[in-house]
């Protein structure tokens, strides 16, 4: 599975090493429809609405999530990707890398736009992922769909779609597939 | 933020400095930028709080206002400068000129210089990133690099979408004044380490007078027998005063020979193009009726020249370590 | 050794060259001359005694070609500090070259540079300008300079372009015992060239300056000498063309003679790729095949003379972009280990023929003969240079005597070290130090 092999590998020769499977392929599955769902009920519907994957882990969710709720609407609900690594706020700090990953082809003006991760933790990927939206036009108003959220936060961001709350040590890691969700650690082999 | 400045500067001074690797990252880096520079609002927010400075002692407004507009996309902070009206016009040395200018904490020089090896003696000098826009007859890094970027596009195209990693295969014809034309030199290098195959057609006046070691497939003074086989068509401006330095005998002939005019334009490929590096001099190198027809990608290479060097600029201030086009660059981010 | 002498200093423990090979000798010195030379002798009582042990005891060096730029550019050099670096090269005398401002044309310059010389480390001679102001129009008073003393005429920094002014100078000046030298170097050729053209200069996009710039002019150069008969001396020659028309020259019994620099027999075109304009020099720096040209010429007694070119220039003008700096490398202070890296360490000559390319023979080219170029024996002025081969000195520029610090060599390790050098039986360097 290409994630986790590339996840497996870092710069610094560290492994990931999983510790315990809180979420097998099928809890991931149906805890995507029961996002669908709610951000049907919270937004009457799917007119205006427009899903965001983030680059790169809220991407698969994304896609997934804009083909439940048109199955669901019975009606295409528009798909984007956004790519927030140039308007990070530690640039300077770390290596970013910008992809070309932005599709959006809609003007956002007046949509809700879902934006769709796969792990919520310090915020400040989705504050500037906020700060990218802002770009694509004025958004009627922006959710926030999350797979996990392993809290530590570290900006006043809150989610409004959870697939599933877990309580996380900082120094451990998160990883989210179509497969599930692992948590482990970061060891030197 | 000036506690976390990159240890580690690089300079872009040269093709020759960049393996065919590097060229690739650079290029793949610009497609981020070139989707940026599609965009309602066209700007991000990344090198906020950087300053990069422009210092011309060579006139040369579109290059200049080329990465202007880059370094403005990225939201840094642009200075310029001048020669003429500036201290270097009171005598002030090049050495002393920089150095004043790094000393006010300016992130990146964007130098372009009359004299060869110029950005190289700056770079010596001060701790700024210094880019190379075009040193004498030496180089052109950042031309380079779009040239190259707008061929990619072409092969793109023909691919119907995916753009290649590099121009393999690709075949170049570069025409024109070669021997005193930095844009050739950097363009020869640059298609050369990505697998293009590289012509060059000028009389031998304007060829080079030694040409050993280029990675060139031939260098000839016949344009019509290369023609048919060519993807991509680089016409050089021609320098008037070659004229009068005794190099070519009139524009007549230089034109008649080596001109591209629209009967040649129709001998080309089918899906080749044209490019040059402007300003174009209309009726000389290139007919008017070619520099407007679909084969020209001189207004392509314009746009395409401010997402490199929007990628130029964020790879040099980039933080120590980081790869762009590795996967670790994403993966180190704990999530 | 009954007599006391002044001055008295033995040069002990040293291998003493001579044409033929060196000898294990001491030397003793005094009264400016070599008093005598024997396998060990006893220092006489109140002498100074030099070690040479381990080191060549030879002729101090004669330079045909330096650039003390004393009247006009003090700050790069003066007549003082230009000698000083002369001594701690192992040289004992050198030749001024003209090119100053004013330039060296008249009797008057000519006088004012001697008297700046009287209190110099070594013996400074002074050439004469060709043309008044080096400005290619007019003859200079060749008689009356000639009168003076002066014996090599030049206009060197530039060639004589116009053919026929050369001709009547060779014609004018036939009988008066003077040599003229050039600097080959065909200013339509050479025009905004500021590297050797080549592949170097092509992939630099630095404008070249052709080889044939430099042979054009030596051909017409030889041309002239075999019309007029007039004795001709060639300047810093750089390429193997050249050699090629030297050597026919040579042959056909021209009385020419030529030399070449340590850089032209060290360093490559290959060194402007840095861009520094530390290796902008005229002639430029040749190829690889030109390198190897030259030392052959060194090898086959076809050269006569090394000489420096030694051309000082301040920092702020050679950090100048490389088309505005202006051309010129230091010399004095390394010649001799250069020459020796290029020469003798890889086998092309021996250190006897080593000496007598940088001593014996521009001696005799400058004049100097009669005081200068050894050979080193008793009753001659004791002009010697003590040199380590073994030792090894890192080229630090801020430590070089010279005004300027525009050496090539700078950050590089050279073999050899002059350790002494004694200028008409003065040590006017001991152990590695200038003593006033």
């Amino acid at each position: 599975m290409a994630t986790t092999e590339r996840r497996t590998a870092r710069a610094d020769g560290r492994v990931f090493r999983s510790r315990a499977v809180v979420m097998d392929g099928a809890d991931v599955r149906r805890a995507l429809v029961r996002i669908a769902h709610e951000v049907i009920e919270r937004n009457h519907g799917t007119d205006g609405l427009v899903v965001v994957g983030l680059h790169a882990g809220g991407v698969p969710p994304a896609r997934q999530l804009a083909g439940l709720l048109s199955e669901i609407a019975g009606r295409e609900v528009p798909f984007g990707t956004l790519d927030a690594a140039l308007y990070r706020d530690d640039v300077t700090l770390r290596p970013v890398l910008p992809q070309a990953a932005t599709h959006l082809d809609h003007d956002l003006t007046g949509k809700v736009v879902v934006l769709v991760d796969d792990v919520l933790f310090t915020g400040r990927t989705v504050r500037a992922a906020l700060d990218a939206l802002a770009d694509f036009g004025r958004a009627r108003a922006v959710q926030l769909a999350v797979m996990v959220d392993r809290g530590h936060r570290e900006l006043p961001i809150r989610p409004d779609f959870v697939g599933k709350n877990l309580p996380t040590r900082l120094d451990e890691l998160v990883e989210v597939s179509e497969e599930g969700v692992v948590i482990g650690d970061l060891v030197t082999p | 933020m000036s506690g976390v400045r990159p240890a580690a500067r690089r300079h872009l001074l040269s093709i020759a400095d960049l393996k065919r690797d590097e060229l690739v990252e650079l290029l793949a880096l610009a497609d981020s930028f070139a989707e940026v520079v599609d965009r309602p609002i066209p700007k991000v927010p990344t090198l906020r709080g950087r300053t990069v400075a422009t210092l011309f002692f060579e006139a040369s407004t579109r290059t200049r206002l080329s990465f202007e507009t880059a370094a403005k996309r990225l939201s840094a902070d642009t200075m310029s400068f001048g020669a003429s009206g500036s201290s270097m016009g009171k005598g002030e040395s090049l050495r002393d000129t920089v150095e004043t200018l790094d000393a006010m904490g300016i992130d990146v020089m964007v130098v372009r210089h009359h004299s060869a090896g110029a950005p190289h003696q700056v770079a010596r000098w001060v701790r700024a990133a210094v880019v190379n826009a075009g040193d004498g007859q030496h180089e052109h890094p950042t031309q380079a690099l779009l040239d190259c970027f707008t061929l990619r596009e072409v092969l793109a195209e023909r691919a119907g979408g995916q753009a290649p990693e590099d121009l393999d295969g690709l075949k170049v014809a570069i025409v024109g004044d070669v021997r005193h034309s930095r844009v050739a030199r950097s363009d020869v290098l640059a298609l050369a380490a990505l697998g293009a195959e590289v012509h060059l057609v000028a009389p031998a006046t304007l060829l080079p007078c030694a040409l050993e070691g280029w990675p060139i497939a031939g260098a000839g003074a016949e344009l019509d027998e290369l023609l048919g086989e060519m993807d991509a068509v680089y016409l050089l401006r021609l320098q008037l005063e070659r004229m009068s330095a005794g190099l070519l005998p009139s524009l007549r002939e230089y034109a008649a020979r080596f001109g591209l005019d629209a009967e040649r334009a129709l001998r080309m490929k089918e899906g080749a193009v044209v490019l040059h590096p402007g300003p174009m001099n209309r009726g000389v190198e290139i007919d008017a009726s070619v520099a407007s027809s679909p084969r020209a990608r001189v207004t392509r290479q314009v746009r395409n020249g401010v997402a490199v060097r929007m990628a130029v600029l964020f790879h040099l201030l980039e933080p120590a370590g980081s790869t762009p086009g590795s996967p670790e660059g994403l993966a180190g981010v704990a999530r | 050794m009954s007599a006391r002498i002044a001055g008295a200093v033995v040069v002990r423990g040293g291998e003493v060259v001579s044409a033929t090979g060196t000898r294990r000798a001491d030397v003793l010195v005094g009264d400016g001359i070599v008093q005598t030379i024997e396998e060990s002798l006893e220092a006489p009582s109140g002498a100074l005694v030099l070690d040479a042990g381990g080191c060549l005891v030879a002729p101090a060096l004669v330079d045909l070609h330096t650039h003390l730029r004393e009247p006009g550019a003090e700050q790069a050099e003066t007549v003082e500090s230009g000698s000083r670096a002369a001594a701690l090269g192992g040289y004992s005398a050198v030749v001024a070259m003209p090119n100053t401002t004013p330039a060296i044309d008249c009797a008057s310059v000519v006088r004012d540079v001697r008297a700046l010389a009287e209190t110099a480390l070594v013996d400074v001679a002074v050439a004469g300008a060709i043309t008044v102001g080096r400005a290619g129009e007019r003859l200079v008073p060749f008689a009356e300079l000639a009168g003076l003393g002066v014996r090599l005429f030049t206009d060197d920094g530039t060639g004589v372009q116009d053919a026929a002014l050369l001709r009547r100078a060779l014609e004018y000046a036939g009988d008066l015992g003077v040599i003229l030298a050039e600097h080959c170097e065909d200013a339509s050729l050479a025009k905004g060239g500021l590297m050797h053209e080549g592949s170097w200069s092509s992939r630099l996009g630095v404008p070249g300056q052709p080889a044939l710039a430099e042979e054009a002019m030596l051909a017409r150069d030889l041309a002239l000498v075999r019309l007029t008969g007039t004795p001709m001396h060639f300047l810093h020659l750089s390429t193997a063309g050249s050699m090629r028309l030297f050597a026919a020259a040579r042959a056909e019994g021209l009385p020419v003679t030529a030399e070449v620099t340590p850089h032209h027999l060290s360093l490559t075109d290959a060194e402007l790729a840095s861009f520094d304009p530390l290796f902008k020099v005229n002639p430029p720096l040749r190829g690889e095949d030109d390198v190897a040209a030259l030392r052959r010429a060194c090898a086959d007694g076809l050269i006569d003379a090394i000489a420096t070119d030694h051309a000082p220039h301040p920092q702020e003008a050679k950090e100048a972009p490389l088309e505005d700096a202006p051309p010129g490398m230091l010399g004095l202070e390394t010649a001799l280990s250069v020459a020796w890296e290029a020469l003798v360490a890889p086998g092309h000559v021996s250190a006897a023929r080593l000496f007598s390319l940088l001593s014996g023979q521009p001696a005799r080219i400058a004049g100097l003969e009669s005081s200068h170029g050894g050979p080193i024996a008793p009753g001659r002025p004791a002009q010697l240079c003590v040199f380590d081969p073994a030792e090894r000195v890192l080229v630090e520029p801020e430590r070089l005597a010279s005004r300027s610090a525009n050496t090539p060599f700078a950050g590089r390790s050279l073999t050899g070290k002059v350790r002494h050098t004694l200028v008409h039986g003065e040590p006017v360097v001991i152990d590695g130090k200038a003593q006033r």
